[in-house]
């Protein structure tokens, strides 16, 4: 409709022309590519939240995250481990296949005597003060101006040096020859799109958010909300926050 | 999928199961440690004058550029994307400590070439004399044309070694005490984070050096059939006493200190101990093969003991050295990686055979220096004349002229 007077009639030769211009710019430019052209990355500064309290271990991200960036069987950019506590201070942590199935099975304990028990979602920190970047010979490691770690494959020469120097486990040497780990999903953190992980939570758990913004509901609850981060007295400064952290998680 | 199935106890990070770093960067420090030990000890003849150690001062020089030459190449056939190599030379990262490999390798290699030249430049010239065709030209080439020898050119040469010695020996320790520091220098690490890392590193390397130079020095003399110059190896083993005690005492000092403090790291590293290194570390490196030797040495240096059974204490030491300071490196780049950084769980590591990173491949690159060091020997003479060694090859060249024209 053109003025709501008379019907505009489009004839099938501009029909088809229009069809074939629009397939043509979905060949050429993903969704999203505008948003991402326009992205600035001075402008950002992302965090990553995870709310201990909410997650219930489906393996639902770790499934995502496998699928978003084609991670090698047998390596994780992203997993979920259980911690069970028992009645005598006793503590059990197990993460089967990095919870890619989730958790199929009850821990082998008997039920009366767990305390308490919960789920721990880990990614690549993200570190502020980066072990990981720091020793890269090369410097194919580096952060982004908003605040990402990653990893340049095309110069990354594959000595391992980063995975021995980083304290979570996070990094991997990709059967290609080069080091590998979470890129928070960059690629879609430009078209304004949250983390696969974040995206497959069903419940919430795993948050990224912009941390330059005041009105960002990560940057919020950080504000608002008690969190704390793992291994702190290493001085690496994550930016991965934990709600409802206990001390036993490292 | 890694096919290879781990054992794994406890919980650990599923990204560490499989260890990063296998047994080519247990040879690589093993390697850079000859390197080092075997330098210093050609530099207690050139630079501190240290007369006794005459007849094995050039041999060592020799042998500290061998082994250096073949120090990169484990690290090289560990590397993930190895036609990159050249990177860290080239785009140096300035926050990294490895970064920092080639400007260390390079100035070493400087230094032991320029110092084995000199060392060598009169053989040289006396080769590129006495060889005709092709094999003279390499000698003159290697003679850089100018085949002048005279008291003048002697005295430069010497002076010239002992200036090199003079700067060798400062750079060979900071080469390796940079190895030790690449490990100690990783705090997400508690079998590895400490400051003593580096001068544990160093002082082994000179153990595995003055070991490997005793062992070699009575392999070429019972293979010749000369007798064992006793001056040499009394005083060679004086010194791997002496250094193989600062040395393990440090090692040991470095556990005990972390295990009286009771710490939180010290909870893992215990299982660490007892469970995945007790046979590499209590009972080998510590128990056999730093115990026996201290008091065979020990027993060698208190006491005046037949020249047949100080020689079998002194070798079966400095055997045991070498296996004593590989079994240390084993110990910390493989024991370091068994324990996860979850600190609840111990994977296991099992080198492979022939894989690129295996034994097989191991072996080779290990032997490889010896080859060379051995072909070396055949062509310029590194036993000075008056030694019994070099008495031996004299008459060998008498008898078959041919077969050898250094002198």
């Amino acid at each position: 409709m053109s003025d709501g007077k008379t019907p505009e009639t489009v004839s099938r030769r501009s029909f088809l022309h229009a069809c074939f211009g629009a397939a043509g710019a979905m060949v050429l430019f993903e969704p999203g590519e505008a948003l991402a052209s326009t992205y600035v990355p001075g402008d950002h500064y992302w965090a990553y939240v995870v709310d201990l309290t909410k997650c219930i271990g489906c393996g639902a991200c770790v499934r995502a995250c496998k699928a978003e960036n084609a991670v090698p069987d047998g390596f994780f950019r992203t997993w979920v481990e259980r911690y069970t506590f028992l009645d005598d201070g006793e503590v059990l942590v197990d993460s089967p296949d990095g919870a890619l199935n989730g958790f199929a099975s009850d821990p082998d304990v008997p039920p009366e005597r767990v305390a308490k028990s919960f789920f721990v979602p880990k990614i690549c920190n993200h570190c502020t003060s980066s072990p990981c970047v720091q020793v890269c010979p090369v410097g194919a490691s580096y952060e982004t101006k908003d605040g990402v770690v990653l990893v340049d494959k095309s110069y990354c020469i594959g000595c391992g040096y980063c995975i021995q120097a980083c304290p979570y486990g996070c990094r991997f040497m990709n059967p290609v020859g080069t080091a590998d780990k979470c890129t928070l999903c960059l690629h879609r953190l430009t078209r304004g799109q949250a983390p696969a992980c974040v995206a497959a939570c069903p419940v919430g758990a795993r948050a990224c958010g912009d941390l330059k913004d005041p009105n960002d509901p990560v940057r919020r609850e950080l504000e608002t909300r008690r969190h704390g981060v793992l291994k702190p007295e290493l001085g690496t400064h994550p930016k991965c926050y934990y709600l409802g952290l206990d001390q036993e998680v490292l | 999928m890694l096919d290879t199935f781990v054992a794994v106890s406890g919980y650990v990070f599923p990204n560490e199961i499989h260890v990063t770093w296998t047994v080519m960067i247990v040879l690589y420090p093993y390697i850079t440690g000859l390197v080092a030990g075997a330098f210093i000890v050609s530099s207690l003849f050139h630079l501190f004058g240290r007369e006794s150690l005459r007849p094995i001062a050039r041999f060592a020089l020799v042998s500290s550029l061998v082994f250096l030459l073949f120090a990169p190449l484990p690290l090289l056939l560990h590397l993930g994307t190895p036609s990159r190599a050249f990177n860290i030379m080239i785009t140096p990262s300035s926050s990294s400590a490895m970064a920092g490999f080639g400007i260390v390798y390079l100035t070493y290699l400087i230094i032991v070439v320029l110092e084995v030249w000199f060392a060598l430049r009169e053989d040289f010239v006396r080769l590129a004399t006495t060889r005709t065709g092709f094999k003279g030209w390499i000698f003159r080439a290697l003679a850089l044309f100018d085949l002048t020898v005279d008291d003048r050119t002697r005295a430069f040469d010497h002076k010239v070694v002992k200036i090199l010695a003079g700067i060798g020996v400062p750079v060979a320790c900071f080469l390796h005490g940079y190895v030790g520091f690449l490990f100690g220098s990783i705090k997400a690490n508690p079998w590895w984070s400490t400051p003593l890392m580096f001068i544990i590193f160093l002082l082994s390397a000179i153990v595995s050096g003055i070991a490997v130079l005793l062992f070699l020095f009575y392999f070429v003399s019972w293979l010749r059939r000369v007798p064992i110059d006793r001056g040499v190896v009394q005083t060679l083993a004086k010194f791997l006493w002496g250094f193989m005690i600062i040395d393990v005492a440090l090692e040991l000092m470095e556990v005990l200190s972390i295990a009286y403090e009771q710490t939180q790291d010290w909870e893992a590293l215990e299982i660490l101990i007892r469970d995945k290194l007790f046979y590499t570390y209590v009972i080998l490196q510590l128990l056999v093969a730093s115990l026996i030797p201290f008091l065979f040495l020990g027993a060698n240096a208190l006491f005046t003991l037949k020249a047949k059974l100080s020689n079998f204490l002194i070798f079966s030491s400095a055997v045991l050295l070498l296996v004593q300071v590989l079994a240390m490196r084993w110990n910390v780049v493989i024991g370091g990686q068994l324990m996860s950084k979850s600190f609840r769980g111990y994977t296991e590591y099992t080198p492979g055979i022939w894989d690129r990173e295996g034994l097989i491949v191991a072996a080779v690159v290990f032997t490889v220096p010896f080859l060379l060091l051995r072909l070396v020997d055949g062509t310029v003479p590194l036993f000075p004349p008056d030694s019994a060694l070099g008495r031996w090859r004299l008459a060998r060249m008498k008898k078959t002229p041919s077969a050898d024209g250094a002198q």
